[in-house]
């Protein structure tokens, strides 16, 4: 099943997956650009991995991590499909990161990898931006990095387990503007979504809601106001997103950030 | 009809006061003597620079405790380090605030005690050293109408087994309140119900198994937990929850 959370006609709705169509929780079906899309769950604690590709890390010129590279996000960075991500003015390079989700279904701690499917609820596809020229080597990604409003998308839809038999054989692909930029498969990670949720659960309890996102591949590319971003992964979904400037937030011209 | 949640017992071992519903986020650095010290160092690899924007960090629900509340101490780990740090609770959504206007965003103060295993490197994020279940002790939230003045100089005491052991101020911020609150809303929004900590300094006290420790906040509050063993269940299958 393919549940999501879509705003329509001054409510939100819960909704799920009919045909090509969205099938609202009043029984309603509408087409997918009528309704404005939420994060498909209620979000609890995100994680995201780091350098979690062989070829990504060495694309950023940085070393293959020797355990997870885990950083956290907080609910104001989310938004859904079909969402605007702003582009500061004057900032050289702003990349999307096209990343396969992991959804915790239960609560758990001390979760061996080979009992770690039973906690997942399901995998939706998350697009996490980064804007490198607000890197700072403390606590790296920092926030400022990777923790701006509307910067991180997760969606369309959240998609049972059932639906994905190898979260290890996926492939993850990124057009902008309909052209092809990123390419990769999720059995390229260093550490898979079981051994994720071994290591995170060791020392910490992951709670139904919390997001894994589990790292990009090698191919990122800049991105420009006027920009669609479509980051998709194979048998979750694909996720749509426009990149804007920032007149669309009301920021005058002079202003930081 | 009400039914009973369900949840693990681990899962109900960390829980934080009703009315926290936001992100907590803590600063990094954020003490004058820290960057004094850390100075030499912070202009040779792997750092480079010093910090210019805020160095944020976040402490995940599961961290989050009540007064009173047993705090697990991971069994590997000989000590804890434990501080008193001041925080806010938003009121208003925050962006790009200036600094003289964020009292207007702020609904409430509260003190914390912002648990971290000691970790020298300060390059990647401190997770597993910092998001442990219990590794944030929260107050009550105090109103600004009832007395509890957000941006006054405020002493931040903290206690082992009764003995202060480690004393520091507002005033040793290198960003005070206003301005941590107006650097943050520069890149991103702060909003209603988010709470922002001001910081522990890198030479806060250690504890061990078994202490009690207590922080304080002059004209805020004061809590106090103890610090027992982690209880690790036995690895569970889902089997075994239902």
């Amino acid at each position: 099943m393919r549940q999501g959370r879509v705003a329509y006609g001054g409510a939100i709705h819960d909704c799920v997956e009919h045909d090509a169509d969205v099938l609202l929780d009043d029984g309603r079906v509408l087409a997918e650009t009528e309704v404005v899309w939420l994060p498909p769950f209620a979000v609890g604690t995100v994680f995201a991995v780091g350098l979690n590709y062989a070829d990504h890390a060495r694309e950023l010129a940085s070393a293959q991590p020797e355990e997870p590279l885990l950083f956290l996000k907080s609910a104001g960075a989310l938004a859904g499909h079909r969402a605007e991500t702003r582009r500061p003015q004057g900032v050289e390079f702003m990349h999307y990161e096209c990343e396969l989700a992991v959804v915790i279904g239960r609560s758990c701690r001390q979760v061996g990898r080979a009992d770690a499917a039973r906690f997942i609820q399901g995998y939706t596809v998350a697009n996490d931006y980064a804007i490198r020229d607000y890197l700072e080597n403390y606590y790296r990604p920092n926030l400022k990095v990777k923790n701006r409003d509307a910067c991180t998308l997760l969606g369309p839809w959240l998609v049972d387990t059932r639906e994905v038999a190898d979260p290890q054989s996926l492939t993850l692909r990124t057009t902008v503007n309909g052209i092809v930029t990123q390419e990769g498969n999720t059995r390229d990670m260093i550490f898979g979504v079981h051994e994720l949720i071994e290591y995170l659960s060791s020392f910490m309890t992951l709670a139904s809601g919390d997001v894994i996102l589990t790292g990009t591949p090698r191919g990122v590319v800049n991105v420009n106001p006027g920009d669609e971003v479509v980051t998709e992964v194979e048998s979750v979904g694909r996720l749509v997103n426009f990149i804007v400037d920032d007149a669309a937030y009301g920021i005058e011209p002079a202003a930081q950030g | 009809m009400m039914t009973e949640l369900q949840t693990t017992p681990m899962a109900m071992a960390a829980r934080g006061p009703s009315w926290l519903t936001g992100t907590v986020y803590g600063a990094l650095l954020n003490y004058r003597a820290d960057l004094a010290a850390f100075a030499a160092r912070l202009q040779g690899p792997p750092y480079l620079a010093p910090p210019k924007a805020p160095i944020l960090y976040i402490k995940p629900r599961n961290t989050w405790i009540a007064n009173g509340a047993e705090i697990s101490l991971p069994v590997r780990a000989a000590a804890v380090q434990v501080g008193a740090t001041l925080a806010v609770i938003i009121g208003r959504p925050c962006v790009r605030i200036r600094a003289e206007q964020a009292l207007l965003h702020v609904a409430a103060v509260t003190v914390i005690n912002d648990l971290c295993l000691p970790h020298a490197e300060i390059f990647r994020p401190a997770i597993k050293e910092r998001c442990r279940d219990g590794f944030c002790a929260i107050g009550p939230a105090i109103e600004a109408v009832d007395g509890a003045e957000p941006f006054a100089e405020h002493a931040l005491c903290t206690y082992i087994n009764g003995e202060l052991r480690g004393e520091w101020s507002t005033r040793d911020l290198v960003r005070s309140l206003p301005r941590l609150m107006a650097d943050v809303s520069e890149f991103m929004t702060l909003h209603p119900g988010d709470v922002l900590m001001v910081g522990v300094p890198r030479d806060a006290p250690l504890a061990r198994r078994g202490d009690r420790v207590a922080v304080e906040v002059t004209g805020v509050g004061r809590i106090e937990n103890s610090l027992i063993d982690e209880q690790i269940p036995e690895p569970r299958t889902a089997g075994a929850l239902r």
